[in-house]
Order: C-alpha cells, then sequence, then structure tokens
C-alpha cells in the first residue's frame, strides 16, 4: 500500500537524531493516533543548515519525518515554514488516504521547531494556523 | 540489516493458512466431475450431494455433535452473525439481552452493536490482564431477560483460552444459550460441544488450512434460531443458497486433518513458541508477552515492545520476508489500537507497539532463528529513531 519512495525513505531515514546546539526544537503529538514528532534545527543567519528528526509512529510517519527534514535542509526559515504537507507527500510520490495525517505531523513540528528557534531570541511566534494533525477529524463547517 | 539474505517466513497463521495439499486434492473433483447442484434430483448430482454429507460428518465427528446439527455457511462472519441475530430474532419475546465479552472479534461485537440499536440491551464482560473472562461475571451479568452468551473459544490476538466448559454450565443453570466463537480454536483446542455445554459454534475453514469462504454454524438440537439468509430449502431449510460444494468438501477433509492429533500438533508448534517467546524477552528489554502464560493457543506469541509502533515493526520485518500482524490503529485505519489489547489493561503506546506472531505447519526451528535474529534489529532501529526511548536505552541498543 506504500509507494516505493515511502518503503525506502522510512526503511533508511538519513537525518535521525538530535542537534546536540540545537538553535530551535519542536515536538508535536496527534491526540488521535498517538503519534510523535521531535525536530531540531541548527540555522545560521536565516538559512537552515541542520535538521534532524525523532519519530515515534508508523511508517508513513517516519517517511515524512525523514522526508520533511530532509527537504528543509538549505531552506531559509520562511520557506521551510510554507512547506505544506502536500509538499511532504507528493516527495514522497503519495501516501495512502488513511496515513496523509501522519504527513501532518511533520510541517506542524517544523513550525513549532522555528517558533521556537523565534522564541529563544526574543521574536514573536509566527501564527501556526489550525493545527494540522486534526484537520482531518475538523467537522466540515469548521 | 539490509544486507542479509531474505527469506520467505510465514507467522501470520491466525490471519489465515495455506491449504493443505490433501485438501486441495480433495476439492478438485467437485469442480468437475462433481459439479451437480446437489438438491436436483437426478443420479448425476449424487455425487455432489455426498460430498456434502461427508464433509458434514467429519466436522459433527471434530465438535462430539450430530452431523444433522451441522450447517454450512460462508465463513466464521456469517456463523458469528447467524448464532446471534438468529437467537435474539427467535427469542425476542422472551427479553433482549445479551452477555458477551470485550475481546470478542468484531464479527461477534459489531453484531452486538447493531442489536443494541435495535433495542437490544448488551453486557461486555471485562478481562483480566491475561485476557481471561471471569465466569463468576457471567454469572452475575445473567438477569431474567438473558437469551443468548457469547464468549470466544480463543482470543484471535493474544491467543488466551477461555473456561468455555465453565461459562457453558452457568448459562444452561440459568437457561439461557450458549454461543461460541470457535473459529481460533479448531485443531488447537480439543472441542466437545455436549461436555463444554455448547449450544452455538462458529467456525472458519481457511484458519485450520481448509478453503476461504467456507465455515460453519453448529446448532444444537432444539435450539430456537430464526435464519439468516433467506431463499431456497438448502441445509434443510435453514440457510438458503446453493451449497459451496468444493468448499465444504475442502472443510471437511481440513477439519478431519487438523483434529486428527491435536495434542501433538500442539506440542510440536507449542516448542517452537516457546522458543520464540523466551528468545524475544530474553533479548529485547521492555518487552512484554501479552495474553495468559498458559492457558494460550500454542501457535500465539503477542509481545509489546515499548516506545516503538508496530506498523512499523511489521513492515521493517516485511522487508525481510517476514509475515506478521499487530494492534496497532495504524496498520488497521481506525483510529483506536486493539479493543482487545486495551481490554487487557495496556496502555494506548503498549497497544501501539505491539506484534503477533501466529506460527503453523510449515513454520520451522529456522524460521524462529531467522525472527530471533532480525527481530531484535528491527526494534533496536526503531528505537533510535523513537523519542520516546530513554537516552540510556538508545547507547544500550546502539550497534
Amino acid at each position: 500500500m506504500y509507494t516505493e519512495k515511502v518503503i525506502a525513505e522510512f526503511t533508511n531515514p538519513e537525518y535521525v537524531g538530535e542537534i546536540a546546539d540545537a538553535d530551535g526544537v519542536g515536538e508535536v503529538e496527534n491526540p488521535g493516533c498517538g503519534d510523535i514528532m521531535r525536530i531540531s534545527l541548527k540555522v545560521e543567519g536565516d538559512r537552515i543548515v541542520d535538521a534532524r528528526f525523532k519519530t515515534f509512529g508508523c511508517a508513513a510517519a517516519i517517511a515524512s519525518s525523514s522526508m520533511a527534514t530532509r527537504m528543509i535542509r538549505g531552506m531559509t526559515l520562511s520557506e521551510a515554514w510554507d512547506l505544506s504537507n502536500a509538499d511532504v507527500v507528493d516527495a514522497l510520490g503519495g501516501l495512502p488516504e488513511p496515513k496523509v495525517h501522519c504527513s501532518l505531523l511533520a510541517r506542524d513540528a517544523i513550525r513549532a521547531a522555528i517558533n521556537d528557534y523565534r522564541t529563544r531570541r526574543g521574536l514573536p511566534p509566527l501564527e501556526a494556523g489550525p493545527s494540522g494533525c486534526c484537520e482531518g477529524t475538523k467537522p466540515d463547517n469548521g | 540489516m539490509n544486507d542479509q539474505a531474505e527469506r520467505p517466513v510465514y507467522m501470520d497463521h491466525a490471519a489465515t493458512t495455506c491449504m493443505k495439499p490433501e485438501v486441495l486434492a480433495a476439492m478438485a473433483p467437485y469442480f468437475s466431475e462433481h459439479f451437480g447442484n446437489p438438491s436436483s434430483l437426478y443420479r448425476f448430482s449424487r455425487g455432489s450431494r455426498e460430498g456434502v454429507e461427508g464433509a458434514r460428518g467429519e466436522v459433527a465427528k471434530a465438535l462430539g455433535a450430530k452431523p444433522e446439527e451441522v450447517f454450512f455457511t460462508a465463513g466464521g462472519t456469517e456463523s458469528d452473525n447467524w448464532a446471534i441475530k438468529g437467537v435474539a430474532a427467535a427469542a425476542k419475546k422472551k427479553g433482549g439481552h445479551i452477555v458477551t465479552s470485550a475481546i470478542e472479534h468484531h464479527a461477534v461485537l459489531h453484531t452486538c452493536e447493531w442489536l443494541a440499536k435495535q433495542g437490544f440491551s448488551v453486557t461486555y464482560l471485562p478481562v483480566d490482564g491475561y485476557g481471561r473472562v471471569d465466569p463468576g461475571d457471567v454469572e452475575s451479568a445473567i438477569t431474567d431477560r438473558t437469551v443468548l452468551v457469547s464468549v470466544m473459544t480463543a482470543n484471535n490476538e493474544i491467543g488466551t483460552v477461555q473456561p468455555i466448559g465453565e461459562i457453558g454450565r452457568i448459562a444452561h443453570d440459568h437457561g439461557v444459550l450458549f454461543h461460541t466463537d470457535a473459529v481460533q480454536a479448531i485443531g488447537a483446542v480439543p472441542i466437545d460441544v455436549a461436555a463444554m455445554e455448547i449450544d452455538l459454534l462458529s467456525l472458519s475453514g481457511h484458519k485450520f488450512y481448509g478453503p476461504k469462504g467456507t465455515g460453519a454454524l453448529y446448532i444444537r438440537q432444539g435450539t430456537r434460531i430464526e435464519s439468516l439468509i433467506h431463499g431456497g430449502g438448502q441445509e434443510r431449510g435453514r440457510r438458503a443458497g446453493t451449497e459451496n460444494v468444493p468448499g465444504i468438501v475442502g472443510l471437511g477433509r481440513a477439519i478431519e486433518v487438523a483434529t486428527a492429533d491435536i495434542e501433538g500438533h500442539n506440542r510440536r508448534i507449542a516448542a517452537m513458541r516457546d522458543r520464540l517467546i523466551r528468545g524475544v524477552l530474553d533479548t529485547i528489554p521492555d518487552t512484554r508477552l501479552n495474553g495468559h502464560p498458559v492457558e494460550r493457543l500454542a501457535n500465539n506469541a503477542n509481545f509489546s515492545f515499548r516506545y516503538v509502533e508496530g506498523e512499523s515493526i511489521l513492515l521493517l520485518l516485511d522487508a525481510h520476508g517476514i509475515c506478521a500482524s499487530t494492534g496497532s490503529a495504524c496498520s488497521s485505519g481506525s483510529p483506536e489500537p486493539s479493543h482487545v489489547l486495551l481490554a487487557t489493561g495496556l496502555t494506548p503506546e503498549e497497544a501501539h507497539g505491539s506484534l503477533r506472531l501466529t506460527l503453523g505447519d510449515a513454520n520451522t526451528a529456522d524460521d524462529i532463528d531467522y525472527v530471533l535474529r532480525l527481530l531484535p534489529e528491527a526494534i533496536g532501529r526503531l528505537r533510535r529513531i523513537s523519542p520516546l526511548t530513554p537516552a540510556e536505552k538508545r547507547v544500550q541498543e546502539a550497534d
């Protein structure tokens, strides 16, 4: 049910771990399925020079985390903030519909890490918008 | 772990089994030479009729029942639906209360939930930490409106075997019918419907090396039950539809083989299973065995590995040819992890980190070695990725 890219990313995730002297750390949990993702960033100027993740969750969650960290390395903070879960899903060659919410966790963790970076520098956190990981369960009129 | 040669190891026999060659051979003539409709009157159809009745005799023998108490269905799910809805419909005047357990298969649970919407009341009995129903709880749950007690013989996820005989006796002491879903138990737990005081029993062919899409419901003579499938007069007017003759013949042959030497079969399988359990618990820290240590199916091993998620384990094993299953929500597409594991008191995190390995006839000692080599690597790998793994454990796990 997973694409080969998802399986490859899940089986050999590249940027696993934590950055000891990280400039920003974000941890988010999906209250629905219990998945947890922690992402840490190293920033130089306004560019992400290192990104590492730790994830508790299914193959889709691990693959999305891995792909997302791969994608934001080298991005400016504002580019990384705008990374959408659709970008991550596309880069993975697609995810099965019930697994799409797993990719939202990665976006939320990146945004949490960026806001942590901003807070540490005395900057106001950016408005994170609706929590991504629960979009699938929001009522239609919400 | 990518450089190791892959070898296919099927350890998901609770999901389904590979049909035995002798079963396939028994079925073959009923696709071709004996293709007649068993209901037809001409002599040509005698072959298929005899095939069906021979199979009925084998099922009856395996259960300690009479052939006329065995009714063929399209599988375990239909048998469960028929038993519960059929008894409920027939007993409506008396009242509408059903007693079942929290760890039943969805074929029972969702049927009871549907009946609840029709106005029946249902008591879901709790289980202990090993997944056992307390017969005392059955007794206290029965009221004068209770029409049926339905408790599975053995659980499909954790393998726990229930005190069926005792539960049957309690139901009968109160004049209540007793149904058991024995889908996982045939060929593993010796069944005697008289001694165990069973009124209705569901079974499924593909769980004991028979064909998929076949099943049976044992109905004790004199049991008041409505039909589920209406139509022609097959199965003595109680289950309509032209018989799946090859499938029924295959089920008959399969149950004959599966119940010929249950004790010997269990001894062989349990020896491998016990080595697997010991090996896993000895080599992987922060691991628990789910289910009962002794009162469990000979082929069932179910573990919870802390800090990791089951679908991830399953896919890493799959990459090496090992077929297993998990009670994690992430594999089923439902938001909740296994209702069985939660009912035994596991936290959602522990339930998410569950892995079920169910052995079968084709498994060998080499298969056990292979799993014991690859599983610790898979768990170690995922624990290094997991933010839940305590730092000191990660050092321990690192290679």
